[in-house]
């Protein structure tokens, strides 16, 4: 997707430090381009992204996705197949996970975004970072970053009794267990291609607080 | 992608006036819509987004429940009401696409998504009368194993690819609707259509009508309603076939009441009165659930590479219905 129209005051300045903007517009500039061209006119928005305030100008057609990527340098976020298809772009919105491939940046004003690289406090890594690793849940690691963010929301959505395809009775209304098809049927919005599976079941198990069957 | 200008509705009156204009499309989650600009299917030159709508409720009423159009699929799947007396609806949501779609995806862009027919979603096939009135249907001599059997014509074979709205059809949903004139009610088996030679009209909502509820009347089933969705693997994949049922037995385990619609099979929801006629006075057993199986597909006209779906229609029905009579 064309992201050539877009400038973020803070997110600018320190996106020149990982190097990954993609334009350098000001927004006057930007309207005064769209008001010649006919063009729709860019959009302004405020998101907090991994706890700090970007106030950005953008075109409507930036994804999150692409936004986080392409404007933030936060390639932490990966984009594999940019169609909700396999779960690689897995961010946090409003505590909520969800795919920023298919998702407008715009349409996300005002949120509190959370990504891999805002998981972790100071030095510490989050528990299903950790976990991550003592399971060894990767190959690659392309997936991994969708998964982690996709998992740290699964042991919320669990504790707040949320039910899944693998829940036997849905009328029931108390919490499930974090059975392993539990886990399955609820990570299986995210893809590995390098088939860590049996791990990533193990990881997320472990940061859950379960122990292997 | 064609450049897009970009508002946030903050009523649905102002919605329904900017929708007046023909380039106007509503974005709800963005999970059908983006995808399909991203392919250049769609390409409307401004979205209004209807996400900060104040439609996002879900009521109990004294006919039963409201579900906002803008309510998200994970919350209606999670709602208690939902899970306790519609649970046919939760079980139909979870089955459906992937936690992170669901935390994104509204009820009214879930009844408005459009088919997932690869000739459709691919513009670089010339021919779909869908995309292109008139060009033709691919899908005829293409490769037709996820198309319908039932309801089709030779304009188009599509299916609809909603779960929820297959749940919503044997519930007697009613959706909720606002136009240039004003407020209507259309009963959920009116609102999507047959493709006849008009396949391009998915539903009968007008170009400038917002959908701003879904509502779901009481009804006798209590717990025993129930979803089965069967696909090629057994998560984050479209229905081949999907059956939604619900059953209410007399004191003597009469079948007093049935529902039945299939998914996976048809241009829209498909709901089967003839079916339900036959389990009403029943036994539940198997001879019930195969007399029911076979009325649903009397019909079925299937082509060279989905007659398949014909019987795993019969045994998902089976299926279904024996699963929800054991609830209790
Ligand atoms: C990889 C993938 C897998 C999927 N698997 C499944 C599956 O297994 N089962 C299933 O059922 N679905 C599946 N889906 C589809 C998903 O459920 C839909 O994309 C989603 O429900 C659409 O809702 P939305 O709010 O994101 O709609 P949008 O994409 O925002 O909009 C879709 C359409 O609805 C219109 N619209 C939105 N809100 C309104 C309103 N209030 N009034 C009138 N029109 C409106 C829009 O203009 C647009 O035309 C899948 C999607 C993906 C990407
Ligand atoms: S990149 Fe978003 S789901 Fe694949
Ligand atoms: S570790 Fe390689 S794709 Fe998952």
């Amino acid at each position: 997707m064309e992201s050539d129209l877009s400038v973020s005051r803070r997110g600018f300045l320190g996106s020149m430090v990982a190097g990954g903007v993609a334009s350098t517009w000001p927004a006057d500039a930007q309207r005064a381009e769209a008001a010649s061209t006919g063009a729709p006119p860019p959009v302004q928005t405020a998101l907090t992204i991994n706890g700090q305030r970007h106030e950005l100008t953008l075109d409507p057609r930036v994804t999150l996705l692409d936004l986080l990527r392409e404007h933030l340098g936060l390639t932490g976020t990966k984009k594999g197949c940019d169609h909700g298809q396999c779960g690689a772009c897995t961010v946090l919105a409003g505590g909520r996970r969800i795919n920023a491939c298919l998702s407008l940046a715009v349409a996300h004003d005002g949120e509190q975004i959370v990504t891999v690289e805002g998981l972790t406090r100071g030095e510490t890594l989050h528990p299903v970072q950790a976990a991550f690793l003592e399971q060894d849940a990767f190959q690659c690691g392309y997936c991994t970053p969708g998964q982690i963010c996709s998992a740290v929301a699964l042991l919320d959505e669990i504790r707040a009794g949320a039910v899944s395809a693998a829940t036997a009775d849905v009328s029931r209304l108390a919490p499930a267990a974090l059975s392993d098809e539990e886990i399955r049927e609820r990570m299986s919005g995210n893809l590995c291609r390098c088939g860590a599976y049996p791990n990533i079941v193990a990881a997320v198990r472990a940061a859950g607080g379960r122990r292997a069957a | 992608m064609r450049a897009f200008a970009y508002t946030r509705a903050t009523d649905v009156s102002g919605a329904v006036a900017a929708a007046r204009d023909p380039d106007v499309k509503f974005l709800g989650g963005g999970t059908n819509l983006l995808d399909l600009m991203k392919m250049g299917v769609e390409h409307p030159g401004h979205l209004v987004d209807v996400t900060r709508l104040p439609l996002a409720a879900i009521e109990e009423r004294e006919s039963g429940l409201r579900l906002g159009a803008t309510a998200r699929n994970s919350d209606v799947a999670n709602h208690p009401l939902v899970r306790q007396r519609y649970r046919v609806l939760s079980e139909a949501l979870v089955a459906g696409a992937s936690p992170q779609l669901r935390n994104m995806a509204t009820m009214g862009g879930n009844l408005m998504q459009r088919t997932r027919c690869a000739y459709f979603y691919d513009p670089t096939f010339a021919e779909c009368n869908k995309r292109v009135p008139g060009s033709g249907c691919a899908a005829l001599q293409g490769y037709h194993r996820m198309h319908a059997i039932l309801g089709a014509s030779e304009a188009c074979i599509a299916t609809h690819p909603s779960d929820a709205a297959v749940a919503l059809a044997a519930l007697d949903a009613v959706v909720r609707v606002v136009g240039p004139g004003g407020e209507r009610a259309i009963p959920i088996v009116d609102f999507h259509r047959l493709p006849g030679d008009t396949p391009q009209l998915d539903t009968n909502l007008r170009g400038d009508e917002l959908i701003t509820a879904i509502d779901l009347p009481a009804l006798p089933f209590g717990r025993r309603s129930h979803y089965l969705k069967v696909r090629d693997r057994n998560s984050y994949a479209f229905a081949l076939v999907s059956v939604a049922a619900a059953l209410d037995l007399d004191g003597q385990g009469v079948i007093r009441q049935a529902r039945l619609a299939l998914g996976g099979v048809a241009h829209k929801p498909w709901r089967v009165a003839e079916a339900e006629q036959r389990l009403v006075g029943q036994r539940p057993g198997d001879g019930a659930w195969r007399a029911a199986a076979e009325a649903a597909v009397a019909g079925a006209r299937p082509r060279r590479d989905n007659a398949f779906k014909v019987e795993l229609a019969r045994r998902s029905i089976a299926r279904a219905l024996a699963t929800t009579a054991a609830l209790t």
